[in-house]
């Protein structure tokens, strides 16, 4: 990217280079990152950059729900108290996060590591959907809830999904589309607002 | 005239990405300024109020900001959601296909309103025909036609004699049918059957209804399929992404037929 300048010293401009590689980071931030980590005690960078080497050498994918982990299998995989019989199927690592955080769920859980996307060139042999077909392989799981995006990518997963996994005789589940908490029905668009009427409930009293 | 700094068109979404923390930039397709790419700010959040209404494939009305690179979208109001498409995934598959013709035959910048129109009422026909791959070809047919790249089907490509009613040859790189005398000095041509140029004739000249009319199935709906599809990928000299997925689709369905 840069050509080389009498100005810049060749580290700091082999630096800026390797930051404009990281995506959202155009020429101008790649420069003022490369100079803040210049003007950073030397301890910092050293962390940063030995937690850099860290994650790439110590951090790993489960082999069983594909998440990211550090222990093969994961935690989760591992924890003997959760229902191995329903999977919660998610497009990234970080769904995984948000679901726990609600800590109302306790099954296991599967990374696909995408969603469909056919205009892009992304299909599903490019998500790691062969490997949650041989975790449904034991007989042990009775529920896929399809937790990925309610966006149209997530929509032609979960419709992939449910196509695939329907001969399994496993019961697919979908997590409910409607109404977000705190939102105006009035700004409600047609697609939403339909979903929330199909998945209405009657009020328990 | 110079474009307002705040303005309205009505578009039809053809593709997003991801932009920063919450953000995305779709391009769409607009009847007045052509395709371009806008940011919509803050609608990969569950409490944005504008990403329900600007998802791909919907036709929606924006209320659009100049901005320095690409415009802001300030507001916007579903028109049409094309709901049917969202539920099959074999419907969804091939107006995906259909938007990313488009995405790829029609610069930016470049408004064309009888190419929007096409474009509009194919997502609708999708929503709502029973030969969806009838309906494709229909459709690739007129954008091939009306971006400038019709194939010749009635005089050789070669000679330029008038096409004998018996089988011919189809060569996507000379631009068209090509009698069997010159084929042998084509570059990929393939045998064209007569039926199978009678069914491209059709689609060149006859309405929608017409083109509907006809029962093309099996290896004679196949073979339209492959002469359109290798003119296509002539044209772009690249291949159309969605096209892999329809055939996977149509590959795991016929497997699950014969499974079950």
């Amino acid at each position: 990217m840069n050509e080389s300048s009498p100005a810049t010293a060749a580290p700091l401009v082999r630096l800026i280079d390797e930051l404009y590689k990281l995506p959202g980071i155009g020429p101008k931030s790649a420069q003022r990152l490369a100079y803040y980590l210049l003007r950073m005690p030397a301890a910092e960078a050293r962390a940063l950059a030995s937690a850099i080497v860290e994650v790439k050498e110590r951090v790993t994918f489960c082999s069983i729900c594909q998440n990211v982990t550090e222990v093969d299998p994961c935690r989760i995989c591992m924890d003997g108290d959760r229902d191995r019989t329903i999977i919660c199927v998610v497009e990234e690592p970080l769904d995984i996060l948000a679901i726990e955080r609600t800590r109302g769920y306790r099954g296991m859980h599967h990374v696909l590591h995408g969603a469909i996307s056919p205009i892009d060139g992304i299909g599903p042999e490019d998500l790691k959907v062969s490997e949650l077909l041989q975790r449904l392989r034991s007989g042990e799981v009775q529920e896929i809830i399809l937790a990925t995006n309610p966006n149209l990518e997530g929509e032609a997963t979960a419709m992939y999904l449910t196509r695939l996994l329907r001969p399994l005789g496993v019961r697919i589940t979908r997590l409910a589309r409607g109404l977000p908490v705190g939102g105006d029905l009035e700004y409600a668009d047609d697609v939403t607002l339909a979903r929330a009427l199909e998945g209405r409930q009657e009020i328990e009293s | 005239m110079p474009v307002p700094r705040m303005y309205k068109t009505e578009g039809v979404i053809l593709r997003q990405r991801r932009l920063g923390e919450a953000d995305r930039i779709l391009c769409v397709y607009t009847p007045t300024f052509g395709k371009m790419d806008v940011k919509a700010r803050g609608v990969r959040k569950t409490t944005s109020r504008m990403s329900g209404h600007l998802q791909p494939l919907t036709r929606c009305m924006l209320q659009l900001a100049q901005g320095h690179v690409s415009d802001v979208v300030a507001g916007c109001e579903m028109l049409e959601s094309f709901q049917p498409l969202r539920d099959d995934l074999d419907r969804l598959s091939r107006a995906l296909y259909a938007a990313e013709l488009i995405d790829r035959f029609v610069p930016e910048r470049t408004h064309s309103f009888p190419t929007y129109r096409l474009l509009v009422e194919t997502l609708r026909r999708l929503a709502d025909a029973n030969d969806l791959d009838q309906t494709l070809r229909f459709f690739e047919m007129r954008l091939l036609d009306q971006c400038g790249f019709r194939p010749e089907l009635e005089v050789c490509v070669g000679c330029g004699s008038r096409l004998e009613a018996v089988d011919n040859f189809f060569a996507p790189i000379s631009g068209g049918a090509i009698c069997r005398v010159c084929a042998g000095g084509s570059m990929g041509a393939r045998t064209l059957s007569l039926n199978v140029l009678k069914v491209l004739r059709l689609l060149q000249h006859g309405s929608y209804d017409d083109a509907m009319r006809v029962r093309t199935e099996g290896s004679l709906a196949r073979e339209v399929e492959t002469h359109l599809r290798s003119f296509i990928v002539s044209v772009l000299e690249r291949d159309v992404n969605a096209a892999a997925f329809i055939e996977r689709l149509r590959r795991e369905g016929v497997k699950h037929a014969v499974e079950a």
